[in-house]
């Protein structure tokens, strides 16, 4: 995720699904928004050490080829229970390093969707610089 | 390289860099000295100031708003900029009580003089009670909630000046109401001759010498070009005020090769770990116009070690707040109109693993583990604010360290009984934490201490601290009176050593 995140990039398909279980509205995003929701995670990545960018990009791997054990699918062939259900286990897992590791991702996708100012727009919230004004 | 000779450099310029800079910018007239304040982040324009989250966190949060400790379990909040953290801040402006300053039993410092000291800036920065029309349903709410259970809510003195409410002051005030040091003590420092040269960080300390770098704008980036050029410099100063930060301050001490002489070097950290509590209400109430932070209740401080403040947050916080995923987080987030929030901090203490540490590029590491106090202080306060919400006519509550994180108001009776399920799992409760403080603690000697009661650095004469990381253990409160109060403390000790510096 050093580069830009496109729709091309072999990770972008776990992405979409990941974001898809974590916030279920993201299904009705249209490819401009899908854009857009890329490009705020690749730019809340660009400064961060290379080091954090190696390990984002591994635990989407870790996603999607995890559930292969346990389901005999990989995430992004799961249905939406069972991608539900494996992502629980990873949030409740007995290992703080797993669990991190999902917070860090359901992070990034909370970050695609709600930063996009149409998603806070569509939640009712429309904070300004106008305050109180903006009410009169 | 590119050579710089000042008398005093100061490096950071928040609550401790810009009061030292204020205190100290007379002697640029009265005494010719040069003065510079070295800031590692940018200054922006007054119109930067969009109050779009990401663009916003991006511009004058450290990474983001989203650097994290070593383990990844926590979020340390803290502002990069002309102002530094006083940009980012709510402007709430408490003293800690007398009891905490006691505690830190540092030899020679009282809470009297703290509370005398800090009354200048509490002048200065116009510290005062919001009327009641200002007040929004989310903070009455909070009020009315606590009046039901018997509880003594407090008002917040704020330092603002024409607040139209914007909600915003966490990403930087868009009205130009907070009163921080980018609005007050550094413009008055720059009236009186001393230089504030931004983007430029310090790399290490030599001798009497600071290497540092000035970084280019970045094409996509806010805020004015660094009034130096691009590029390497050795900068010469007689006396040096470290500023920087509960992080930046240890770790760049410690870039400097200063652990061996001083072993308390990045230690006593605490930082108030906190999380954001939500409830929706039947109907929309006020939250998102008007001052996000006007009361608190901080009665159980002592007895149960938390703190309870009105907050508002913005889309992506809250979201990232919440536990879980799926349509019962996002139900929460549709119901932003009707949502409370309350903060919960706990007032954790110095723990031997808590520190500031630096990487093998010198960058700095946050080691965080939360105590099992720490913890429960986190549990306690959750249920105490789970209470507030449904005395308030909450219809749910959303409690993330509760097996099931929604109750519903059936579940108000037994909020007791639910408290003993609880549990605090680092990694899946979201905590972030502000109130960062410690690592260059006052004290007796380099044995206990990185620095005296006057900030001055054990057994390094001209180098003084002058911020939070002197407190020798948390604060309880909002920490940034009390930084400017021991910033005012450092700057008449240089005044007063200043021929014996030279």
């Amino acid at each position: 995720m050093a580069a830009p995140l496109t729709s091309r990039d072999p990770v972008a398909p776990v992405l979409r699904a990941f974001v898809c279980t974590v916030v279920p509205e993201a299904s009705d995003l249209d490819e401009e928004r899908w854009s857009e929701l890329r490009r705020l995670i690749a730019l809340a990545l660009r400064d961060r050490p290379a080091a954090l960018r190696r390990r984002v990009r591994f635990a989407f791997y870790f996603v999607q080829w995890l559930p292969l054990f346990r389901y005999a699918r990989p995430f992004t062939a799961l249905d939406a229970g069972r991608r539900a259900r494996f992502l629980s286990f990873l949030e409740n897992n007995p290992l703080q390093t797993v669990r991190t590791g999902f917070f860090g991702l359901r992070t990034l996708a909370l970050l695609g969707y709600y930063g996009q100012p149409q998603a806070a727009a569509e939640i009712g919230y429309a904070a300004t610089a106008r305050g109180w004004d903006a009410l009169r | 390289m590119n050579t710089r000779a000042y008398d005093i450099v100061i490096i950071g310029s928040g609550a401790g860099g810009g009061a030292v800079a204020q205190e100290l910018s007379s002697l640029c007239r009265e005494a010719g000295l040069r003065i510079a304040v070295l800031e590692k982040g940018p200054k922006l324009r007054d119109d930067e100031f969009t109050g779009g989250e990401l663009e916003m966190s991006r511009a004058v949060y450290e990474d983001g708003g989203g650097f994290l400790t070593a383990d990844g379990a926590m979020t340390l909040a803290f502002g990069s900029g002309y102002g530094g953290s006083t940009v980012v801040y709510t402007g709430t402006s408490l003293l800690p009580p007398p009891r905490v300053i006691e505690h830190w039993n540092v030899p020679g410092l009282a809470h009297e003089e703290i509370a005398r000291r800090a009354q200048k800036f509490i002048q200065q920065n116009n510290v005062h009670l919001l009327e009641d029309p200002l007040i929004n349903e989310n903070n009455k709410l909070f009020v009315e909630g606590c009046r039901k259970l018997g509880w003594r809510a407090e008002q917040f003195p704020v330092n603002v000046k024409g607040c139209r409410g914007s909600s915003l002051c966490n990403l930087g005030c868009p009205n130009q109401a907070k009163q921080g040091t980018n609005r007050v003590q550094l413009p008055r420092a720059e009236q009186n001759g001393v230089e504030v040269v931004t983007r430029c960080e310090v790399l290490r300390i030599e001798g009497k010498s600071l290497l540092a770098r000035v970084c280019e704008k970045p094409a996509d980036g806010k805020g004015e070009p660094s009034s130096w050029p691009p590029g390497d410099y050795r900068i010469d100063a007689k006396a040096t005020v470290l500023s920087a930060g509960a992080v930046h301050s240890p770790a760049l001490l410690l870039r400097s090769g200063f652990e061996c002489a001083l072993p308390r070097l990045g230690h006593g950290f605490t930082s108030h770990p906190a999380f954001i509590l939500v409830a929706e209400h039947p109907r929309p109430i006020t939250n998102f116009v008007g001052h996000p932070k006007s009361f608190y209740l901080d009665q159980f401080a002592e007895s149960d070690r938390f703190i309870l403040e009105t907050c508002m947050y913005f889309p992506f916080v809250t979201a990232k707040s919440l536990a879980g995923f799926g349509s019962e987080h996002s139900s929460f987030l549709r119901a932003f109109p009707r949502l409370q929030m309350i903060l919960v901090l706990a007032c954790d203490h110095v723990d031997e693993h808590n520190r500031v540490a630096i990487d093998s590029a010198g960058r700095p590491v946050v080691h965080y583990h939360f105590t099992p106090e720490a913890a429960q202080s986190l549990i306690r306060g959750a249920i105490a604010s789970a209470k507030i919400f449904f005395a308030a006519g909450a219809a749910r509550v959303h409690l993330p360290v509760a097996p099931s994180p929604t109750l519903t108001a059936a579940d108000a009776s037994r909020l007791d009984a639910i408290a003993a399920d609880c549990r605090f799992v680092p990694g899946k409760t979201a905590v972030s934490a502000a109130h960062l403080q410690g690592g260059c603690a006052m004290g007796r000697s380099p044995q206990d201490s990185v620095t005296d009661s006057r900030g001055r650095v054990h057994g390094h004469p001209g180098l003084f601290v002058a911020d939070a990381s002197l407190f020798s253990n948390s604060a309880e409160i909002n920490p940034y009176l009390t930084i400017m109060a021991l910033a005012d403390r450092v700057a008449e000790t240089i005044r007063e050593e200043w021929r014996a510096l030279q």
